[in-house]
């Protein structure tokens, strides 16, 4: 298929990561550009553009940058760009390559983002497992400060911006907006009720914009290639190429740029290499382990945009990490799984999602055990519907959804388990 | 944590070296509070003296006037903060779902007999310490672990068991197969 690389155009260049190769390539090349624009044109290509947060919840990225407010109701204080590069949603696993092949592309996007945000302090939040990558992107700061491109008058324009990378250390829930905030402001990782948005009161109380890494590396190719030329690629309320990471039962698991919009079964085919020799298709989870799962009629159904998965499946885009599974996948070990996961991860604050996820994870431990019985999936289901919605984050949710879609889309599996049901079959 | 063994006594009290003092002032320029600089400055402490003890909180928040219970109350929020010592090497194997689906079980119970641990994951040669943890963003590379700092992917119990031998035999940590510049992984 014939489109522009977007973002992996310079995976696989030798040293692809250093300021050099890296320049060789166009990176910065958008800069001047950008920085003899104002800020409101910068702002109003990325909106034009339709480019969607790559984060998860696919919100108009253009939109969320006019929600910061003018400089004359900030009462003098500064805005804050944070690029979330936590990366922990099992499945997920795009950020990482990005970073890791090519941290240029994103500073650029950070320093084009900061001027259309009138901001001089980014800080790239990274999850504490991914420190050889910290090492990469401090290394090309680094770089970047040398040559110029960072830091006070950026290549003369009088704009400044300060970058740092900001390292975590092992916990899922900062990689929620506002938990990140607090994280780095020193705090304890725990998110915190919206309102107030970041983009209003966020980091130090400040005005905050939170991107993901994907996002921001989206808006060099914009300022180069003009908002249409976005819009040309997926599909109208999808625009644009996404990275899609799939890993489970395919033969070419890994990171894929596509455009929206291509028919979910022909990629798992072409791009994942298809299943492995006499296996069929049982379940895919599209975006990353929260959203609900797919049976493979909807699978065939959807194509990899953010309206066909929802509207097709009840399903979400998210963040594009795909778990595919094939018939020899015992679907209850997989749901016990990604509960002993959410019930490791709480971080506590609330009742229904302290209390509920590992409430969920000890029945499904017992339901995988054959010790249930068919009121424990009663009481399962009801636990999930409490949890929904009751929560200070999204994370609630996120624990709910694969309990809900599980028990609903792969009803059996959970009824053959239960006693009473079939508990002598294998 | 529930991966070492109960706290260890103290080792003392802990001063900065000067090295250690410019890193902080440079550390410290980044943030507009000298709050944030809490975990940068947990991870320098860990790095030089492999685990936050008491001692090691109590000069942290002293350095940046904060309460030792808020320093106390971050480090152990964040797991990647040792609580307690882990052995030299620290094998992090990853059990959720993409990993479970391609053998993650199989493969850490095989570390776990090889290495003969105890109910700490400490091994019984003193030289490992082996933690099941949740996705490290390496799904695509399943099952994969991770030993101190570097990601293993694609692992079998027959390569792990040549990283294994060759840490015994007192080599190096083997440099991982250089899979990070690589993000398809066709399955032979
Ligand atoms: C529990 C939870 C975990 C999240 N983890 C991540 C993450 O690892 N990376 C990320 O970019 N966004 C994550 N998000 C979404 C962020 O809160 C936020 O929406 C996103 O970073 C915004 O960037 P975007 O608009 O560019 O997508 C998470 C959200 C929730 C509720
Ligand atoms: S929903 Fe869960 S993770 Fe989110 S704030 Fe509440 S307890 Fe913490
Ligand atoms: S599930 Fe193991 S690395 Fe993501």
């Amino acid at each position: 298929m014939d489109f522009p690389r977007i973002l992996t155009g310079n995976w696989g260049v030798p040293d692809s990561h250093r300021l050099t190769v890296a320049r060789s390539r166009g990176t910065y090349g958008r800069l001047p550009k950008a920085l003899g624009m104002t800020p409101a044109e910068i702002t109003t290509i990325v909106k034009d553009s339709g480019l969607r947060g790559r984060g998860g919840a696919g919100f108009p990225t253009g939109m969320k940058w006019t929600f910061v407010p003018p400089a004359e109701k900030r009462n003098g204080k500064p805005v804050y760009l944070l690029c979330n590069a936590d990366e922990s949603e099992p499945g997920t696993f795009k950020d990482r390559y990005l970073m890791w092949c090519d941290p240029h592309l994103l500073i650029e996007g950070m320093i084009i983002a900061s001027r259309a945000l009138d901001c001089h302090h980014g800080y790239i939040y990274i999850r504490g497992e991914f420190r050889f990558v910290a090492r990469r992107l401090e290394q090309a700061c680094e770089e970047a400060y040398a040559a110029g491109l960072l830091g006070k008058n950026i290549l003369g324009s009088g704009h400044d911006f300060e970058l740092s990378v900001h390292v975590g250390a092992g916990a899922y829930i900062c990689g929620e907006e506002t938990a990140l905030i607090s994280s780095l402001e020193g705090e304890k990782g725990q998110p915190k009720l919206k309102p107030p948005f970041p983009a209003v009161e966020g980091a130090w109380r400040s005005p905050t914009i939170v991107n993901n890494v994907e996002t921001l590396s989206v808006v060099p190719w914009l300022i180069e290639n003009g908002a249409a030329a976005y819009k040309a690629l997926g599909t109208e309320k999808s625009p644009g190429t996404k990275l899609f990471s799939v890993s489970g039962h395919v033969r070419k698991p890994g990171v894929y740029e596509i455009p929206m919009g291509l028919p979910m079964s022909q990629f798992i085919e072409e791009y994942a290499g298809g299943l492995l020799p006499g296996r069929t298709l049982k379940a895919v989870i599209p975006g990353g382990s929260s959203v609900p799962v797919m049976t493979p009629a909807e699978v065939a159904k959807c194509n990899l945009d953010y309206e066909s998965i929802n509207t097709n499946a009840g399903s979400y885009l998210g963040s594009g990490g795909m778990i595919v599974m094939d018939d020899t996948t015992d679907m209850v070990a997989a749901l016990t799984n990604l509960l002993r996961f959410y019930a490791h991860e709480s971080c506590g604050q609330c009742t229904p999602c302290r209390e509920g996820c590992g409430w969920m994870y000890q029945i499904l431990c017992r339901v995988r055990d054959r010790e249930a019985s068919e009121q424990d999936l009663v009481t399962l289901r009801e636990l999930a519907d409490n949890i929904h919605s009751k929560t200070i984050c999204f994370f609630g949710a996120s624990a709910a959804m694969p309990v809900q879609s599980f028990l609903t889309k792969f009803r059996s599996d959970f009824l053959d388990r239960v006693q009473g049901r079939g508990a002598g079959a294998a | 944590m529930s991966h070492s063994a109960p706290t260890a006594a103290s080792r003392g009290p802990r001063e900065w070296s000067p090295e250690q003092r410019a890193e902080i002032d440079k550390i410290l320029a980044r943030y507009p509070t000298k709050k944030a600089a809490v975990m940068p400055l947990l991870w320098m402490a860990q790095d030089a003296w492999e685990w936050i003890d008491l001692d090691v909180m109590r000069l942290i928040a002293s350095t940046l006037e904060l309460p030792p219970s808020h320093v106390h109350a971050v480090a152990s929020f964040y797991t990647m903060f040792k609580k307690a010592p882990t052995n030299r090497y620290f094998i992090q194997v990853c059990h959720t779902l993409s990993c479970a689906l391609v053998g993650a079980d199989k493969l850490v119970e095989h570390i776990e007999r090889r290495l003969e641990v105890d109910e700490h994951g400490n091994s019984k040669d003193g030289l490992f310490t082996v933690l099941r943890v949740e996705c490290l963003a390496s799904c695509g590379s399943a099952p994969m672990a991770q030993i101190n700092e570097h990601y293993y992917e694609r692992l079998s119990p027959e390569i792990v068991d040549q990283v294994i031998d060759a840490l015994r035999a007192g080599k190096h940590i083997p440099e991982p197969r250089p899979e990070a510049d690589q993000w398809t992984f066709p399955v032979s």
